[in-house]
């Protein structure tokens, strides 16, 4: 048992518990941090693109060191059928800005960076060192943690879980059900390694200028889902992923859709004589707003993947979770300046600011989201064929007149999802958008 | 009683590559680990602390970062980390290592009190030449106990102790006086984990860092690469054999003529194994 008590304990050094941890540390708390891995990152995977607001609202010159890959000034979205897409593209120089919005990067070596801040902040960090339940008072009040060390407890008077999209803590301590698999997504990934001036030729770029690509069609083979393809300095970051029950009813590896990404007359090119040196795996919370376990109690808060907080339709998820890092670990400061206890009355104070940022306002906005593309999957198979093939039937110059061409699309529509079904989607998707 | 450790971060040579046309390591980006013969070393020490009591302090020489290591040999349980750092050190051979290390334990003899025993692993990953020890050994005056199995006996009264040496003809059991310098073999015990506490006071412990001169060291021509002869003059990746794997067509074949002619072939390319055996089943 550690002798020492904490003002908190913080389970875990992804992206939401050193947002938490450094914003607690920072402020003179007396921090303690567990991660179970080796070293911070090591365990953690991630497209992976940084959104640097989040982040400056944390550590505002993070610019200055911070493992960075290249900046993105373009966003490519793909709607793929299995010879072809259909691109909108949206490329501008203004993203070339002092202070960029958004960042590639490679979490293994951004969350040690990360880390190494948390710490010159002045909180203790152990690797290697599993939480494995919530200890409580004879209240039921959170007091502290197990872990998987001899004389493994610490005591705090807060602990903050941004244990991960398991959240194996939380669940075994009642905290929150088990994950269901139709609000996670299972992700591939790996990683290509090409010299830059390659990368910066294929993908038009120059300098760290950066380019993401998020596809969708085809290649999902009909479950929902979505593929990506990211450029690093010297490196390319290609993934796939879809829903977990999708997988389970189709009988797809995920492995399986990747091989086949990459084969895509589309896609191979861009990997061309590139060498694969890294791959892995991830669960992606994906249910939303209706998903979210509760957030706090007494004695304990969760933030980042543990409590939902993705935006799978904007692919955004390491910026929520350093925002509710930020925000649990503001609340806890906040409290110990007033000398108040950490009930589970004082901590609502967590999910109100919560309220008040992004985090809330866009979980809630897509709250409907992840059921509606859940119970219309042709969202992800008929529409994007039916797109490719109107594509080609309008660029192809064989003789037809357009008229005609024009009539035959719309009738590829109507045939292919009929006129009410059409309807039906453009409404739904409409009150789900909301 | 006060033990020390020498130890050393290697890169991991499970992660290492020889790049195809220059021949050299390809280091960047390969992870560090302490020399895994130095874990039996530092087991072997923090289990005889725990017996007799006292402390452990580990000592490496090393860049800045070698600090990782010494953090994490503190995880598992040792009371003192001592870092001898020094851009003087840089390009030590086995003979420079073992002068800038002895002169480091003659410092943490001042410091910390004698250490009766000195541990260091059989060899480490990256060098493999098994010459540190008995250097360090030699330069301090200390009996030296190499390829230690097992530590049979220590009296700390007496100032004797009796080790297991694993050997060629086979198992020696020796005995000698202390202060002793012993290269642990491995496979002997496997390194704790470390407690919490451990854990706790490795995260938040100071580790000591000494350049040259705070080691007391003057003649700085016999550190680093000015103090080592042995000049590396090439490095290559050994040509892989040509034949690995021969496949036997097994068609209309049963699997015990199949089995004979693979012994067969196995008796024609090593003679001395086939009269092995054939004494063996005759009962010799």
């Amino acid at each position: 048992m550690i002798r020492d008590k904490f003002d908190a304990i913080v389970v875990g050094a992804g992206p939401s518990g050193n947002a938490a941890a450094y914003t607690m540390a920072k402020q003179g708390l007396k921090v303690l941090q567990l991660e179970r891995g080796e070293y911070p990152g090591s365990k953690n995977v991630q497209g992976a693109i940084l959104y640097a607001d989040a982040l400056e609202k944390i550590i505002p010159d993070f610019r200055e060191d911070a493992p960075l890959e290249r900046h993105v000034i373009e966003q490519r979205l793909w709607t793929m059928d299995d010879t072809s897409y259909v691109g909108m593209h949206y490329r501008s120089d203004d993203f070339n800005e002092e202070k960029p919005n958004r960042y590639t990067i490679i979490r293994a070596q951004f969350d040690r960076w990360f880390s190494g801040k948390v710490r010159e902040a002045g909180a203790v960090l152990l690797c290697e060192t599993t939480v494995t339940e919530l200890l409580r008072d004879p209240q039921g009040r959170v007091i502290g943690v197990r872990t998987d060390r001899d004389g493994g407890t610490a005591f705090a008077d807060v602990v903050i879980l941004g244990e991960g999209v398991n959240g194996l803590v939380g669940q075994r301590s009642g905290l929150r059900p088990e994950l269901k698999p139709d609000t996670v997504a299972l992700a591939v990934k790996e990683m290509h390694f090409l010299p830059r001036e390659v990368i910066e030729s294929r993908f038009n770029l120059a300098g760290n200028e950066g380019v993401v690509i998020e596809a969708m069609g085809t290649i999902t083979d009909g479950m929902t889902g979505t593929g990506f393809i990211y450029t690093n300095q010297e490196s390319i970051s290609i993934g796939i992923g879809c829903i977990v029950s999708d997988f389970a009813e189709s009988g797809r590896t995920p492995y399986g859709l990747l091989e086949a990404f990459k084969r895509h007359p589309s896609v191979r090119p861009l990997l061309e004589g590139s060498e694969c040196k890294e791959y892995a795996a991830h669960l992606i919370p994906e249910g939303g707003y209706n998903a979210m376990p509760e957030l706090f109690g007494d004695g304990w808060i969760v933030v980042g993947d543990a409590g939902q907080f993705v935006n799978a339709v904007h692919r955004e998820g390491s910026n929520l979770a350093m925002t509710t890092g930020r925000v649990a670990g503001e609340t806890v400061v906040w409290l110990k300046r007033r000398r108040e206890m950490a009930t589970k009355a004082n901590l609502a104070e967590y999910q109100r600011r919560l309220e008040e940022t992004f985090v809330m306002k866009d979980l809630r906005k897509y709250r409907r989201i992840p059921d509606f593309l859940h119970r219309n999957k042709h969202i992800f198979g008929v529409y994007p064929k039916l797109l490719t093939a109107a594509a080609q039937t309008w660029f192809r110059v064989d003789g037809v007149d357009k008229r005609a061409k024009e009539k035959q699309i719309f009738q590829s529509f109507r045939s292919g999802r009929t006129l009410p079904g059409l309807i039906g989607d453009a409404l739904k998707l409409a009150r789900s958008w909301r | 009683m006060h033990i020390v450790v020498c130890m050393k971060q290697v890169p991991d040579s499970a992660q290492i590559r020889v790049h195809p046309v220059t021949n050299t390591i390809m280091r960047q980006g390969v992870p560090t680990i302490i020399n895994p013969y130095d874990l039996f070393a530092l087991e072997e020490a923090l289990r005889l602390r725990d017996r007799l009591g006292g402390e452990v302090t580990v000592l490496t020489m090393g860049p800045p970062m070698a600090e990782e290591s010494l953090r994490k040999a503190l995880t598992f349980g040792a009371d003192r980390a001592v870092l001898l750092t020094d851009r003087a050190f840089a390009g030590s051979d086995t003979l420079a290592t073992s002068f800038a290390l002895a002169a480091a334990l003659n410092k943490i003899s001042q410091e910390f009190g004698e250490p009766p025993i000195v541990f260091t692993g059989k060899q480490t990953i990256d060098g493999d030449t098994a010459q540190v020890g008995p250097g360090i050994a030699k330069r301090l005056g200390l009996n030296q106990l190499t390829y230690v199995a097992r530590i049979a006996d220590l009296d700390p009264a007496a100032g004797t102790i009796t080790v297991e040496r694993r050997a060629e003809g086979g198992l020696q059991v020796l005995q000698t006086r202390l202060p002793v310098l012993i290269t642990m073999l491995e496979g002997v015990n496997e390194i704790r984990r470390g407690s919490l506490d451990d854990a706790y006071r490795a995260a938040r412990a100071q580790v000591v860092r000494w350049s040259a001169a705070d080691a007391g060291i003057t003649e700085l021509a016999r550190c680093g690469l000015k103090g080592s002869p042995t000049i590396v003059k090439k490095v290559f990746a050994p040509q892989g054999r040509a034949e690995k794997v021969r496949q036997v067509p097994t068609a209309d074949r049963s699997a015990d003529e199949l089995a004979i002619d693979v012994i067969a072939a196995i008796f024609r390319t090593q003679p001395p194994l086939e009269d092995d055996l054939l004494r063996f089943a005759a009962g010799q």
